[in-house]
């Protein structure tokens, strides 16, 4: 089936299978390896993308039901020389060890952000709740959050 | 994942021929359940028919003594909406709860109380505010909808459009999350329609339903110390890796008593 589908601010019209998870679309048919597979049973979150500008799973979602959809992924909201805030944050407070659960997080730190008002430790915390990190214990990652917050406003 | 013939109909009735003329086919709403069970191919239908397109299923109208949330609504949706917020807040603050953010920014009402999964949230305030579930076909009042472990009065191909939540003066829920799904061990809500009041029970059997025992109790007498000496007997209860059913039963109580201190202090 043919599936048409904005990805970081380009069109593109492919053709998959109907199983196609949108994740496989992104990495293997855009080779768009930044967004990862971790656990691919809905649980981890590294696959976290905005869809329609909101965080969403991409293993739990189909190629098939992202058609006519804007789709940001990590490589779409920096770059190494003008780094977003919170991708910035993420390198100045260290927020990260290994970096595999990064992407995931970094994407879903910014919808959590862009859709809250207040936000202190706690409520970065239960927002993150989609996001495991196996490495960091969290606490860098709430520090940056929180350190990224104010400059996106 | 097995593979499958992928349709999105723009109307309900294009959805019930698809779901007719496919040898095995299943809705597909937010996905939260279903395409992970399908990658794990505990599912296999023949045919996935994606309800997205269907204007009739979305949409969310509060007036003053009901809430009616269009099926496909998302939980976020739900959870963020200002009228409900306003009018049935118990209703915002449960859907705040369910899974995590990325889930609830896909999950939707419907799909939820289709799929009746013993430990979701949404039964209990289906149960609870004794909603009416709307499908393509008819009413359903919530007191004869959930039948059994992922069983409900839905017929096969039946697609539920609405669900429409009496307000009542005040309602609360509580819930023990399990720690990692953040699904509900156990979650009661209680709800106080001007005196008349509902208990629904999600978590702890093997489908959502009415505490008719702590109800009574609770009749004329809302508060914490009216149910304790409530019999909650575990007969039938779920009795898995989360929890025993005899934990189960106990936190029937401990999730009420919270939910009534939430309403009367």
């Amino acid at each position: 089936m043919e599936v048409t589908l904005t990805v970081n601010g380009s069109q593109h019209s492919l053709e998959v299978a109907e199983n196609t998870l949108l994740v496989d679309l992104l990495r293997e048919h855009l080779r768009l390896t930044g967004t990862h597979v971790g656990c691919d049973t809905s649980q981890c979150g590294a696959c976290t993308v905005h869809l329609d500008g909101r965080s969403v799973k991409s293993c739990s979602v189909l190629a098939a039901q992202a058609d006519g959809a804007e789709i940001t992924t990590i490589e779409g909201i920096g770059s190494p020389d003008d780094l977003h805030p919170m991708q910035a944050a993420f390198r100045e407070c260290h927020a990260l060890q290994c970096g595999f659960c990064t992407p995931g997080m970094i994407m879903s730190a910014i919808d959590l952000v862009q859709s809250s008002d207040d936000l202190d430790r706690r409520a970065v915390r239960e927002g993150l709740e989609g996001n495991l990190c196996r490495c960091t214990g969290y606490h860098n990652i709430v520090d940056a959050v929180l350190r990224a917050a104010p400059q996106m406003k | 994942m097995y593979q499958f013939r992928y349709h999105k109909p723009a109307t309900l009735e294009e959805a019930v021929d698809c779901y007719q003329s496919a040898e095995d086919g299943i809705y597909l709403a937010g996905g939260q359940t279903l395409l992970p069970t399908m990658k794990q191919r505990l599912a296999a239908p023949s045919d996935v028919i994606d309800l997205s397109a269907i204007d009739r299923l979305t949409g969310i109208e509060v007036t003053s003594d009901e809430v009616r949330v269009g099926a496909f609504t998302r939980h976020d949706e739900v959870a963020r909406h200002e009228g409900i917020r306003r009018r049935l807040p118990v209703l915002a603050f449960l859907a705040a709860q369910i899974g995590d953010g990325q889930v609830r920014n896909r999950g939707t009402i419907g799909g939820s109380v289709a799929n009746s999964d013993p430990a979701a949230d949404y039964p209990a305030a289906v149960i609870g505010l004794g909603a009416t579930i709307n499908t393509n076909a008819r009413q359903i009042a919530a007191d004869d909808y959930f039948q059994d472990l992922f069983e409900t009065a839905l017929e096969p191909g039946e697609i539920i459009t609405r669900i429409d939540f009496p307000v009542p003066s005040r309602a609360a829920y509580r819930k023990f999350p399990n720690p990692a799904s953040r699904y509900a061990v156990v979650g009661v809500l209680v709800a106080d329609f001007d005196g008349r009041i509902r208990v629904g029970i999600t978590g702890a059997g093997p489908c959502a339903f009415r505490g008719t025992a702590l109800e009574v109790a609770l009749q004329g007498n809302l508060n914490s110390a009216a149910i304790e000496g409530v019999e909650v007997p575990d007969v039938g209860f779920n009795n898995d890796l989360h929890a025993s059913a005899e934990y189960r039963a106990h936190l029937v109580k401990v999730m009420a008593r919270r939910a009534i201190a939430d309403l009367v202090g």
